[in-house]
């Protein structure tokens, strides 16, 4: 059998954004991966997911670019920090159910320019209390850091908003799995 | 699905590359079981994709053809055991033949070519294959140290069949004497990095038309289950 090596990664640097998220950037080029993983018809309780990606000293990324992958309806989105003027991602789409006996969550893959290796995270709901303390992946992250893969449901203009930062650094960094 | 080798991709702290200092993760990585890691995929259909993606010589056209040298650029997505990697999306970006992005953050003095946008996608053939047009992507200076440029590339990403294939890498030209200086290109560890330089082919080479070059990409495969059934 033979075995070949890994191609190494890169980081995505300061430009990707005309190449993989064009419309949200006003860029005159075609898109197929936008920020709303459903469309509005989809049945399901309609959220948005909103959050900043925060560097050590606590700034908020402004090239930053975050893809959501929704396991229950096989569904992936992605947006850039570039656009918002809190530099934040801001994500549609519908709750997720359980999956494989996992609770509720939507994978999280981090890329940005000063990352040569895109960062995987996990993010799970406030309101599934008793889901997420039988999950098997939350309960393998030392308690004290839990809290940094549950994203805070709020309401919004009338709309469900879970709020999720993810920390690079710090006291609070994020818990990133070697996925 | 294997772990990504640490043997051969970069690590997250590489000073040399300053903005890695304040944004890479700082604790280890967790490790998560492979059985309940991500291993959905997201499924991209021949509708997603427009007959003129995988020519950035034509796909920016305004009112004529774009300037510098015209490249084919094609190779196979593999994993680890040779094995092809089918209807796989791949999307590169990247400068101009004078070293200039159209994105609006990039101010390098370098002039906009108004038939060039430097995006691109396709999706591999049953044989893991793929094939882009473009033209050859200039150099361009960087803040990251005195005198910093990088060598030429173009952008890759790549899913593969699982959220843990993904990959985004960036292709580079052979003989090109700014790779010594790359902060970005080394922070890869030695073991594997010229895999990341494609190699000139006449084979690839059209006459009278574009310069080849061949670039294979190898993603993560599993050891469990080597032939990918
Ligand atoms: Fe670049």
């Amino acid at each position: 059998m033979i075995e070949l090596l890994q191609t190494p990664s890169q980081t995505v640097g300061p430009y990707f954004a005309y190449g993989l998220v064009p419309k949200q950037y006003g860029y005159n080029h075609t898109n197929i991966i936008t920020g709303s993983l459903v469309d509005e018809n989809s049945a399901g309780e309609h959220i948005q997911i909103i959050g900043q990606v925060l560097d050590g000293e606590g700034v908020a990324i402004p090239d930053a670019m975050i893809e959501l992958w929704q396991p229950d309806i096989k569904a992936i989105g992605r947006f850039g920090t570039g656009t918002d003027e809190q530099n934040r991602f801001i994500f549609n789409t519908i709750k997720p159910q359980s999956f494989e006996g996992q609770a509720p969550h939507i994978s999280v893959v981090v890329m940005m320019r000063g990352l040569l290796v895109h960062a995987f995270t996990r993010l799970y709901f406030s309101d599934e209390t008793e889901a997420n303390a039988q999950d098997e992946v939350l309960r393998s992250v030392p308690e004290e850091r839990r809290a940094t893969l549950i994203a805070q449901r709020g309401e919004l203009g009338g709309k469900t908003v879970y709020t999720f930062d993810i920390h690079m650094q710090g006291d609070n960094e994020t818990v990133f799995f070697d996925v | 699905m294997d772990k990504r080798d640490w043997l051969v991709h970069p690590s997250y702290l590489f000073p040399d590359y300053q903005s890695t200092i304040l944004r890479a993760p700082k604790r280890e990585l967790l490790p998560i079981k492979a059985n309940l890691s991500e291993r959905t995929g997201p499924v991209f259909g021949l509708d997603s994709i427009s007959p003129l993606d995988n020519d950035l010589t034509k796909n920016g056209c305004v009112n004529g053809e774009p300037l510098g040298e015209r490249i084919v650029v094609s190779g196979r997505v593999l994993d680890q055991f040779g094995q092809p990697i089918r209807h796989t999306l791949i999307e590169i970006w990247q400068a101009n033949a004078a070293g200039r992005y159209v994105h609006k953050v990039d101010q390098h003095a370098a002039p906009l070519d108004p038939n060039f946008v430097g995006g691109g996608r396709t999706l591999t053939d049953e044989e893991g294959r793929y094939k882009f047009y473009t033209i050859k992507p200039g150099a361009y200076p960087w803040g990251n140290h005195h005198n910093a440029w990088r060598p030429n590339h173009i952008h890759f990403s790549l899913f593969g069949p699982q959220i843990a294939t993904r990959l985004v890498t960036q292709m580079y030209f052979p003989g090109d004497p700014l790779l010594q200086y790359d902060p970005i290109y080394k922070g890869a560890p030695e073991k594997n990095r010229e895999a990341m330089i494609s190699k000139f082919t006449l084979d690839l080479t059209e006459p009278n038309f574009a310069l080849g070059y061949e670039f294979d990409i190898i993603l993560r495969g599993s050891h469990a289950n080597p032939f990918g059934i």
